[in-house]
């Protein structure tokens, strides 16, 4: 069962219970997208409040998922805020390939940090897609793309 | 379709035959008793009062692998159930020896292809004890077979304003094809309320029967929560308002004896790969004098008699309804699957299902945290369920973990997790190889998932 572990790592378990930024909409929120994985039935909205220079002031989300999705956005929202929205991106990508290749973790380009604890979704394919709605749906969001995101 | 010495063809005692007793006409299949019928399958009866798990179990190759470093308690049947040995090597041999297109090859291989397809119909037939083989069409599954009466039958009949009622327990494929004729012809889809037990509102559903229903179509047994439905009741209900009745048999072939002329349906649909067959073949079984005023589903090979460039006319049934080359190999090994479950005693089957069932529901109930979704008098195998805190996903990768395959999610059914107001349920459900042990390991799992969560 040490799998399980490392899926259920002890940080997840803790966002999972109590979830970050959770049900929130930032009173100044200027960005929003809807995340929904109708095979799963997991549904976030993913709010972030962006000021003029690209910085991301406040951000928020709500909706209801498994644990492993709903973890991942908590942490999602604790890592951005403050983050200018072209380091989004990077950050994106290498939460992106911490979930699906095999990556060292710690590399001199690492700002993944806490985020370090989804490395055990890797090992459960049928989960990543978990772990990335918030995700998504927060690159919708800064986007402004008004479309559903899907992950399945 | 087994009829038992005495002609009851109720539930064997179990700890539910007393509600049966007093809930007239939820029995499965049938609701009504025939008390002097002769024993029409004396072949089926069991020999031996008991059910020997173990032997049917070998029967099953897939059974004996371990998953995850445990030995594989398959509880996902609903979705899909195993293929035993026979079904599989109906397969290959088929490949190996017989292949051939049918009803058109002079050759001998095209001969016993056909010949194999004929008597797949003729088991099938008897199985559910239609009156004719040329009421049991071949279609790739259930879905089909529901789509193929909603544009065959009701497409060209349907007027605006004329209804449709289904219930609240149906499958998305017992739902979306008839949202596409209600937008096509300007019909109404209604839809009968449940308790909160999961059984139907017997009396809303009447009320909502009426000179203008014109399509019932209904689950025999409800996929997400295992209700089982008093189907005759209903039947005789609807065709006395002129409704012609469509039921959709998925979840209730494997389970328990079905006759459809007992039943008195016009349509009973089921797929193969939940009757220990293979996927890509299911049956539809009609009533003949409805097939033969249907116009063909799809055109193609094998549905005509005659083509010419200004009209062509159609063959008869069932071949009508069969355009192209059908599913050979899946029509052969289908027909291996219903004569493996003719060779069983199906009361024995349902006996000892139901008892799997209660040592699970009791098993479940003695879990904090859980909640059984779905508590009507009257279930077939199926244990839907949901934890407190934990969501279906997570119980699902946990148990696969120790080897216990559950379905997680919302099971084709989305408004009937509305009604409950969940998101999705995890839910086991049973086939006649499951034993205790696998019912230990769910709980093991559960328990285990607990522990995670910290419940």
């Amino acid at each position: 069962m040490s799998d399980l572990r490392e899926l259920y790592e002890e940080v997840i378990l803790d966002h999972n219970r109590n979830p970050r930024n959770y049900p929130r909409r930032p009173e100044k929120t200027n960005h929003s997208a809807h995340g929904f994985n109708p095979v799963c039935g997991d549904e976030f909205f993913v709010h972030l409040h962006v000021d003029e220079n690209g910085i991301i002031q406040d951000i928020g989300f709500d909706g209801a998922g498994c644990a492993i999705s709903t973890a991942s956005a908590s942490l999602m929202t604790e890592a951005l805020k403050g983050l200018h929205t072209d380091e989004v991106e990077r950050l994106f990508g290498q939460v992106h390939s911490l979930l699906t290749e095999e990556r060292q973790v710690g590399g001199p380009d690492d700002f993944l940090g806490k985020l370090t604890v989804l490395t055990g979704v890797k090992q459960y394919p049928m989960r990543v897609k978990c772990a990335t709605l918030a995700w998504h749906t927060m690159r919708a969001a800064i986007a402004d793309d008004s479309e559903t995101v899907c992950t399945e | 379709m087994i009829e038992i010495e005495s002609g009851t063809r109720r539930f064997p005692p179990t700890a539910l035959s007393a509600e049966v007793a007093t809930a007239p006409s939820v029995s499965f299949p049938a609701a009504k008793e025939s008390a002097a019928s002769p024993d029409k399958h004396p072949e089926r009866r069991s020999s031996k009062g008991s059910f020997d798990v173990e032997a049917m179990r070998a029967e099953f190759p897939i059974l004996s692998q371990q998953v995850n470093g445990h030995p594989l308690s398959y509880l996902d049947n609903g979705a899909t159930t195993q293929k035993p040995q026979r079904v599989i090597d109906t397969l290959r041999r088929y490949y190996e020896s017989d292949n051939a297109n049918i009803h058109r090859g002079l050759h001998s291989l095209s001969e016993r292809a056909t010949r194999d397809c004929d008597k797949a119909r003729e088991t099938i037939r008897s199985f559910i004890n239609a009156s004719d083989q040329r009421e049991i069409i071949f279609v790739r599954g259930t879905t089909e077979a529901l789509n193929l009466v909603a544009q065959s039958y009701a497409r060209p009949r349907l007027q605006a304003d004329d209804e449709i009622l289904i219930t609240t327990l149906e499958h998305h494929s017992n739902i979306v094809p008839w949202q596409l004729v209600c937008r096509q012809t300007g019909a109404k889809l209604r839809v009968a309320p449940i308790h909160d037990s999961g059984e139907l509102d017997l009396e809303a559903l009447k009320g909502m029967l009426g000179p203008r229903t014109r399509v019932v179509a209904l689950t025999h047994v409800s996929n997400a929560l295992g209700t089982v439905n008093p189907v005759a009741d209903i039947i005789e209900m609807a065709r006395a308002q002129g409704a012609i009745t469509v039921l959709d048999g998925a979840q209730a072939v494997a389970h328990g004896a079905i006759d459809v002329q007992d039943l008195n349906c016009d349509f009973y649909a089921f797929s193969g790969h939940k009757v220990y067959g293979p996927t890509g073949i299911g049956v539809l079984f009609g009533r003949k004098c409805l097939l033969e005023e249907m116009e063909p589903w799809q055109g193609g090979g094998d549905m005509i008699r005659t083509v010419s460039f200004e009209e062509s006319t159609w063959n008869e049934l069932p071949y009508r309804f069969e355009a192209g080359t059908p599913n050979i190999a899946g029509i052969i090994g289908l027909g291996a699957a219903i004569e493996f479950m003719a060779s069983i005693d199906m009361d024995a089957v349902v006996a000892h299902e139901k008892d799997l069932l209660a040592y699970a529901t009791e098993a479940l109930d003695g879990l904090s945290n859980i909640r059984i979704i779905g508590t009507a008098r009257h279930k077939a195998g199926i244990l839907s369920f949901v934890m407190d805190g934990v969501h279906p996903h997570d119980i699902g990768t946990i148990a696969d973990q120790h080897g216990v395959a559950i379905r997680a999610g919302h099971h084709c059914a989305m408004p009937l997790m509305k009604r409950y107001r969940v998101p999705a349920t995890s839910r086991a459900s049973l086939a006649l190889y499951n034993d205790r042990k696998d019912i230990d390991a769910l709980v093991t799992s559960l328990q285990k998932t607990k522990e995670i969560f910290r419940l």
